[in-house]
Order: structure tokens, then C-alpha cells, then sequence
């Protein structure tokens, strides 16, 4: 390998073993795919923005009214905060916290010795993953939030759609980041938590200092993956009739019968969101493996 | 007399689900001395330095260290493990944190130590074990010795009045074991009260007060390092030596 490596003339090519020429080792690890996508993408913007129609359509789903001197304060970018993209983005940030944080809780209520923990938090797990998102908002936004509406004496009307969506997802999600976060502690070496008890520490000070930055390090891909995943599944909330992009699109489409370009444009923005959080995924992954310690 | 005994150990019995890894062990402990367990693997001579400072949990049987009775109170094992630094085969070095961050997190964790305490304690123990240099670097960059090195300064870091040593030598390299055993003899000679499972003859010959051969839970023989090693009593030690000896 060193020899090769000194003779500028051959490289061994990383894909297929076999010795090539630098330049097709570099043609090799060029990601075609992506390329393509991204031609695609500037294609389609081009195609958005010198056609009025798809420029109509676009702002329609993307959630932006255009400027208008009559209307001020109900026009302009700022749109784009309280409908479509920024629904959709901020439903999925804030349900994908909750989700991170409720799953670091149960996960580490999964490795507990302590059986009735253990058991609820296993409970709470294997029933959510066994119920479809859909139907577990659609229970949270009829039937949970009633129940708590009354018992805390106050109205359904005081939760608001998106408030009953965002904790429906988290909890939904919550229950997958538990699981990634129980990989993560079990896969760190049981001479870890002796060393740091050993040192006198008590169980939490070893978790929170010793055990959980390791376990963090290793399954941040995972969470990773799971904030596209929950990307995707906040399209879900627009049959609670929350204006995220999903919703805007099916009103609009319904309304102007334009259906391959409001679909089309609405999976365009999805793929622009998902494929550029996944290169920011798989960024994170290669410096994690590049400082492995 | 008896105020110069540190570790009491009676009639200690653990039982692994169908294995009786420890089977009515007794032993008591001088303050200052240096105890060497040896035996064939699977003897329960680990298990026994592990329940010293409650990893292992006795299934019946009595340990006192310093006076404090150790039991499942887990303020008391908290107190023991305070007295009690432990050197593990496999190192366990904290693969995240820095050498200086090693040695100074159960310090500043368990100890309340301020931050610039720790930082001086630690300096102190890595200039003893020989590695100040290597404060910044984390441990995948050192050696095995120089992790092993690191892990003893750690456990020195805390102060204890014991410090037990498993098999601190077994994952090393052969070049790297004596820079390990010559950090373990300076510590024996500047009065630390030690127990090393180890089966470095050169190290229990130099720095053991006592030898304990174990077999199948049980002791065998324990005595002066230099009748142990030239006349021993039983035939079993007979067998163990000439096989780790050649």
C-alpha cells in the first residue's frame, strides 16, 4: 500500500481494490447522484422562477404572499414564519426536541435496575411504536387533550392545533430516541461505569459525566436521521388542519385543479429540506470518525 | 495490633449463578503492607479485589476497610470507594476526556475539589507516574503502558489509603510492563497499602509482604514472598509455579 502510495502514477481505487490512474480514483469518489440532483434542483428553480403559474404555485405552497402596499403586515417574507415552511420547520424542531428529550428520560429509565421504571418505561416504548403516528395524533388531538383540557378545568379550544401536533409527534418519536439513546449507553464498555464508580462517583455523576458523553457521541448519526425522518412525518399533521406545506398544497391543489405542479413543487421542497439535512448528517458522521476517541 | 489492620475479610462467599467463584475466603490486610493474590485463572482472586470496594456484591460473608463496614449501604460503599483507588487490567481510561480531564474529573465530581486544585493534584500524580508531557493528549494516543500509567495517577488523584491493582499488567505489551511495575514498586515503598492480583514474579518478589495462592475459590497457601516462591507447602502452589515459571 505504502509503495503505491509513494508512485504518483497508480492509486488503489477505495470502490473497487483495482489499481487505476489518480484521476479515476477522483472520478470514482465524485457522488454522481448528488450531482444530479442538484442540476435537477437549479433546473426546477429556473422553471419556478420564469414561469408565473409555478411562481404562483410555489409561493402558495411554500406559504408566501407576496408584498402588498394595501395589506401590510399580512404580506411580505415574514408569511413564511407563521405558514407553510416555517410551520413545517418549526413543528418539526420543536416536536423533534421534545422527542430528544423524552427519549434521553426513558432511555435512561430502559437501562434502570429499578423494575418499576424498567417496566413502565418498556410499556410506554412497545405500546407507541406499535400504533401508527397518524392514528396515535389523531388520538392525542381528539381524545388525550380533551381528557386533560377537562381535568385541568379549561377549555379544548386552549391548545391549539399545532401545540396538540407538536406533543403528538414528540411523544411518538420519543418513544424511537429512547431506543437509539438505550443502544447508545449499553454500547459503552461495562469497564467504563466500574472505572467511574470505582473513583467513588454514584450512578447519575457516572452517567451524566462518563457514560452519556460517550453513548451522545456515538448515536448522534442516528438522532440525526431521525430529525429527517421527523422532517417527513410532520406532513402528517396537516389532517389536524394545521398550514404546514402539505396542507397549503392539497387546499391549493383543490382549489386551481393544478395538481402535478403543486404536488411536484411539494415534493421538491421536501427533498431540498431532507437532502440537505442528510448531507449535514453525513458531514457530522465523517468528523465523528475522523476524531474517534 | 489490630488498629494496624486495614482490610478485614471473613468467611467472604460469592456465588455466581451455578459458580461458586469465591468459596470462604478470610484475610486480613495491614496498614502500609503489600498483599500479592495469585492463582489460575478462574480462581476468584479478581472477584475478591472487586468485592473489596463493593463492584462485586459478597453473598455472604464480612469486609471492613478502615473501620467502615462495606454492605449494600450505598453510603457506605461511597465512603469506601473514597479510600479504596482501583487499577484495572483494560486500563478504562475515560476515552474522551483528555489525560488531564482523566485525572481530575473524579476529583472535582466526587471530591468538590475547585477546579484549579484539581488541575494542580493532577500535574502532581503525572509527574509521579512519569507522563506529565502527555496531559493534553487524549488516551488513544498513548501506549498501553503510558493509559496504565494514567489510570494509577487517576486513582492516586483521590487520595486513597489502599489502592488495589488488577492485574494491571495482563493487556500490556511485553516492553511496556516494567515502566508499569516500576510506578507499582514506588508506591509500595512509599508506604501505600496495596492489593495486586498480578503474576509478576520479579514485582511480588520485590515489593510483597504477603503472597496468597488461590484455586477454585478457595485459599490454597499464603506466606512471605521468598518461601513461597522457593519452598512451597502444597502441591498444587508446586504445580502453578512450574507452570507460570517454566
Amino acid at each position: 500500500m505504502s509503495n503505491f502510495q509513494k508512485n504518483p502514477e497508480v492509486v488503489i481505487s477505495p470502490a473497487s481494490g483495482a489499481i487505476v490512474s489518480p484521476i479515476a480514483s477522483r472520478l470514482e469518489k465524485v457522488q454522481w447522484w448528488l450531482l444530479a440532483v442538484i442540476l435537477a434542483g437549479l433546473l426546477a428553480l429556473y422553471f419556478i422562477l420564469t414561469d408565473e403559474q409555478m411562481t404562483r404555485v410555489f409561493f402558495a405552497v411554500a406559504g408566501y404572499v407576496p408584498f402588498d402596499p394595501t395589506q401590510p403586515g399580512t404580506t411580505g417574507a415574514l408569511t413564511l414564519l407563521t405558514r407553510g415552511i416555517g410551520i413545517t420547520l418549526r413543528t418539526a424542531l420543536s416536536a423533534y426536541l421534545l422527542a430528544v428529550t423524552i427519549g434521553l428520560l426513558v432511555g435512561l429509565a430502559r437501562v434502570s435496575s429499578n423494575p418499576i421504571i424498567n417496566n413502565l418505561a418498556s410499556l410506554y416504548v412497545e405500546i407507541i411504536r406499535g400504533v401508527p403516528i397518524l392514528v396515535l395524533l389523531l388520538y392525542i388531538a381528539f381524545v388525550v387533550v380533551p381528557i386533560v383540557a377537562d381535568a385541568l378545568g379549561l377549555s379544548t379550544r386552549d391548545f391549539p392545533n399545532e401545540v396538540r401536533v407538536i406533543v403528538g409527534l414528540g411523544i411518538a418519536y420519543g418513544a424511537f430516541e429512547s431506543e437509539i439513546f438505550r443502544a447508545g449507553i449499553q454500547s459503552i464498555e461495562r469497564g467504563q461505569m466500574e472505572a467511574a464508580r470505582a473513583l467513588g462517583m454514584n450512578y447519575f455523576q457516572a452517567m451524566r459525566h462518563i457514560i452519556l458523553p460517550q453513548a451522545i457521541r456515538r448515536v448522534l448519526p442516528a438522532l440525526g436521521n431521525d430529525f429527517i425522518a421527523m422532517l417527513k412525518d410532520s406532513s402528517l399533521v396537516s389532517v389536524l388542519g394545521v398550514s404546514d406545506i402539505t396542507q397549503l398544497a392539497k387546499l391549493y391543489a383543490s382549489s386551481t385543479f393544478l395538481f402535478f405542479q403543486t404536488y411536484s413543487l411539494l415534493g421538491l421542497i421536501y427533498l431540498t429540506l431532507t437532502i440537505t439535512l442528510s448531507r449535514g448528517v453525513r458531514w457530522l458522521e465523517m468528523r465523528l470518525s475522523q476524531d474517534r476517541r | 495490633m489490630s488498629d494496624d489492620i486495614i482490610i478485614i475479610i471473613e468467611h467472604l462467599v460469592k456465588q455466581f449463578k451455578t459458580l461458586r467463584a469465591v468459596d470462604d475466603v478470610s484475610l486480613r490486610v495491614g496498614r502500609g503492607k503489600v498483599l500479592v493474590i495469585i492463582g489460575p485463572s478462574g480462581s476468584g482472586k479478581s472477584t475478591v479485589l472487586r468485592c473489596i470496594n463493593h463492584l462485586e456484591t459478597p453473598t455472604s460473608g464480612l469486609i471492613m476497610v478502615d473501620g467502615i463496614h462495606v454492605d449494600a449501604k450505598a453510603s457506605h460503599i461511597n465512603a469506601v470507594r473514597a479510600e479504596v483507588g482501583m487499577v484495572f487490567q483494560q486500563f478504562n481510561l475515560f476515552p474522551h476526556l483528555t489525560v488531564l480531564d482523566n485525572v481530575c474529573i473524579a476529583q472535582r465530581v466526587v471530591r468538590g475539589r475547585p477546579a484549579e486544585e484539581c488541575r494542580r493534584v493532577a500535574l502532581t500524580q503525572l509527574e509521579r507516574v512519569g507522563i506529565p508531557e502527555k496531559a493534553s493528549a487524549y488516551p488513544s494516543q498513548l501506549s498501553g503502558g503510558q493509559q496504565q500509567r494514567v489510570a494509577i495517577a487517576r486513582a492516586l488523584a483521590m487520595n486513597p489509603k489502599i489502592m488495589l491493582f488488577d492485574e494491571p499488567t495482563s493487556a500490556l505489551a511485553p516492553e511496556m510492563i516494567k515502566e508499569v511495575l516500576d510506578v507499582m514498586q514506588d508506591l509500595a515503598r512509599s508506604g501505600m497499602t496495596m492489593v495486586c492480583v498480578t503474576h509478576e514474579m520479579g514485582f511480588a518478589r520485590n515489593a510483597a509482604d504477603e503472597i496468597v495462592f488461590m484455586d477454585k475459590g478457595k485459599i490454597v497457601e499464603q506466606g512471605d514472598p521468598e518461601t513461597f516462591y522457593t519452598n512451597p507447602r502444597e502441591e498444587r502452589t508446586r504445580v502453578f509455579l512450574s507452570q507460570i515459571l517454566h
